[in-house]
């Protein structure tokens, strides 16, 4: 909006060559930037669908498939540990981000109480506490073993399940509904529980969209904790999977005796492109809710 | 007769009164109290092992003996104190002199930018490094750099011997730092592309009669503009200088390096969980959460004096 009045303005103004020199070089700079951002992944798409023996030999920049050839991904998609890893990824992207949204609602709507409730300070430190300080990795680690989580999924569902960033947006929707509403809902003997789910949940549904975004890509993302609390590779998400196959280079199961030496090059950016595509496929119709969150939490930041 | 309290001259109920009425609060917010107290700070008496002579899970945290701060002494004064501090305060420092910068000149850019369509693509394009995670980031930086990779190729063009970039130690950091501004600039800019579209456009009008080109119009009227938002976000970074990204650079160091790369998390992380010494390693990140600890509390009150805001 705003940048339409001021190209209204400009227009009428004429411009001096410096600024036409400028608007040159800028564009120039943001075809760069373009292509700086698109072509790694065009590479990557390229790369997956080149044949192996003619991918390690080409040199620089592909820009077209080296000898177009599937087998790259005829080999991913019977590779069971990526579907084991999809599988895991997703329950922990649902149900870890369910405990999250419940767990953030839940704290952030006691800390949002405006009345007088005995407690209530004591809580909010003891919360807003550990945004300045964590016992850190180590302890965190024998905490899960003491407590009986470690390789469980346990181990990845719940710590965590309060992000304090998260819980402060949470609040600021929660506060910034009217406190009239609630009261009148007292006065008809109402109880918290339905206050706070039949009210509030409603009201704050488009903040908790952009949480549920927030923790879901989280949980897609994360691999270390499962790294260090899990050893069941049954349990590994797909992230982990992808570290074992990409970083660690663990060799392929599904590669037989015929197979190019070179074949897991290839293999390697199918495998990238398996894990990928879905949520660069998801990404563009959910990038104005994750715009959305970024100017909520620049706001009460 | 129980006694009415009296607070800024309202009466109130006594105090378990003032409980009973809440109970239902208290039961919703009894599994996050729960959760914290496991997940949070539980972990925080296990911090007790940092004193113990060597932690054992199976003798339990009373059973080892007190060696008071020996640990303590044995890391600052054993080899790897200074270069692990100096990687850590090295990387996070290069990521806020290159990597802060560039998302508001990039966000500049962008507000200059004239054709909405065109806009729209540069920064859809721009926002996808964003969404790749950083597993998948780092096998990219991984292949690409390798020997044969295609930056690599690109390099010897330019007189590069070829070798793997990553494991020459000297290259580690811009890896790190270039990567990361690659992941990140479309997607940082957009808080100070926000702070943009609030600026008051008949302060343009106004630098415009006063005959100041775009370039004068920038410096006086957007930059002051969107200063609040600059020093908010520089503040919250200067908080997390300790907390480099030890996800990212275990991603991508092997052993060849460690001595650019290793950073003190990545030590913690090496030490504790590879190879089981747990109370050394807790000491050491002890250390580092209270380095942490004291840059967000200063980082917190000195945006609190600058911009009235602060991280609560």
């Amino acid at each position: 909006m705003a940048k339409q009045k001021k190209a209204v303005v400009s227009n009428v103004i004429r411009r001096s060559k410096g600024e036409q020199i400028f608007n040159v070089f800028n564009i120039i700079i943001m075809l760069f930037m373009l292509f700086i951002c698109a072509y790694p992944f065009w590479y990557v798409i390229c790369a997956s669908f080149s044949n192996a023996d003619a991918l390690v030999v080409s040199e620089g920049m592909l820009w077209l498939p080296a000898k177009f050839d599937l087998t790259a991904y005829n080999r991913v998609l019977q590779d069971n540990r990526i579907w084991m890893g999809y599988g895991n990824t997703l329950i922990y992207v649902f149900v870890g981000t369910f405990i999250q949204i419940i767990m953030t609602v839940l704290s952030a709507y006691f800390v949002s109480r405006q009345y007088d409730v005995p407690g209530k300070k004591f809580i909010m430190i003891m919360i807003v506490f550990t945004m300045y300080f964590q016992a850190g990795m180590i302890p965190g680690f024998l905490n899960i073993q003491d407590l009986g989580l470690y390789d469980t999924r346990w181990a990845i569902l719940l710590p965590g399940a309060i992000s304090t960033f998260n819980m402060v947006i949470m609040r600021t929707a929660m506060l910034s509904i009217d406190a009239s509403m609630e009261e009148s809902a007292q006065l008809d003997g109402a109880s918290q529980f339905t206050i706070l789910f039949k009210i509030m949940v409603p009201l704050t549904k488009a903040t908790i969209a952009v949480l549920i975004l927030y923790y879901g890509v989280a949980h897609w993302n994360s691999w270390f904790n499962a790294m260090v609390y899990l050893q069941d590779t049954s349990k590994y998400p797909l992230q982990l999977w992808l570290r074992q196959i990409l970083i660690m280079n663990e060799m392929s199961a599904t590669t037989d005796g015929n197979d190019s030496p070179m074949l897991g090059e290839s293999i390697r950016y199918a495998n990238i492109v398996v894990a990928t595509l879905p949520i660069l496929c998801l990404y563009p119709f959910l990038q104005k809710y994750f715009v959305k969150g970024m100017m909520v939490g620049a706001v009460k930041g | 007769m129980a006694k009415a309290k009296t607070k800024g001259g309202v009466t109130t109920a006594p105090l378990n009164k003032r409980i009973w009425k809440n109970r239902e609060l208290y039961i919703l917010v009894l599994p996050v109290v729960i959760y914290f107290i496991l997940f949070h700070y539980k972990p925080m008496f296990g911090l007790a092992i940092a004193f113990e002579s060597n932690f054992n899970p199976r003798r339990g945290v009373m059973a080892s003996g007190f060696v008071g701060f020996q640990h303590f002494i044995t890391f600052f004064t054993g080899p790897f104190f200074l270069s692990r501090m100096w990687n850590t305060l090295r990387i996070s420092l290069s990521m806020l002199v290159f990597g802060f910068p560039s998302p508001i000149i990039f966000a500049l850019l962008l507000n200059e930018l004239r054709g909405k369509i065109f806009t729209r693509t540069v920064q859809t394009v721009t926002y996808m490094p964003h969404f790749i995670s950083m597993v998948v980031l780092c096998s990219m930086v991984r292949e690409f750099t390798n020997s044969g990779g295609f930056i690599n190729q690109i390099a010897m063009v330019f007189g590069y011997d070829g070798l793997s970039m990553l494991n020459k130690g000297n290259l580690f950091l811009p890896i790190y730092v270039l990567s990361g501004i690659w992941q990140s600039i479309g997607w940082d800019s957009i808080v100070y592309l926000a702070a943009l579209t609030g600026i008051d456009m008949q302060l343009y009008e106004a630098a415009k009669i006063d005959g100041a080109g775009r370039w004068k119009q920038t410096l006086h009227v957007t930059l002051p503009g969107i200063l609040p938002t600059i020093i908010t976000m520089f503040i919250m970074r200067c908080g997390q200088i300790m907390s480099v990204g030890y996800e990212k650079i275990i991603l991508l160091y092997n052993e060849s390096i460690y001595e650019q790369s290793d950073v003190i998390s990545t030590y913690v992380y090496r030490i504790g969980l590879v190879q089981r010494q747990y109370s050394y390693s807790t000491a050491v990140g002890l250390f580092n959460s209270v380095i942490n600890f004291i840059l967000v509390i200063l980082a917190n009150a000195i945006s609190r004096r600058l911009t009235q805001t602060s991280l609560w």
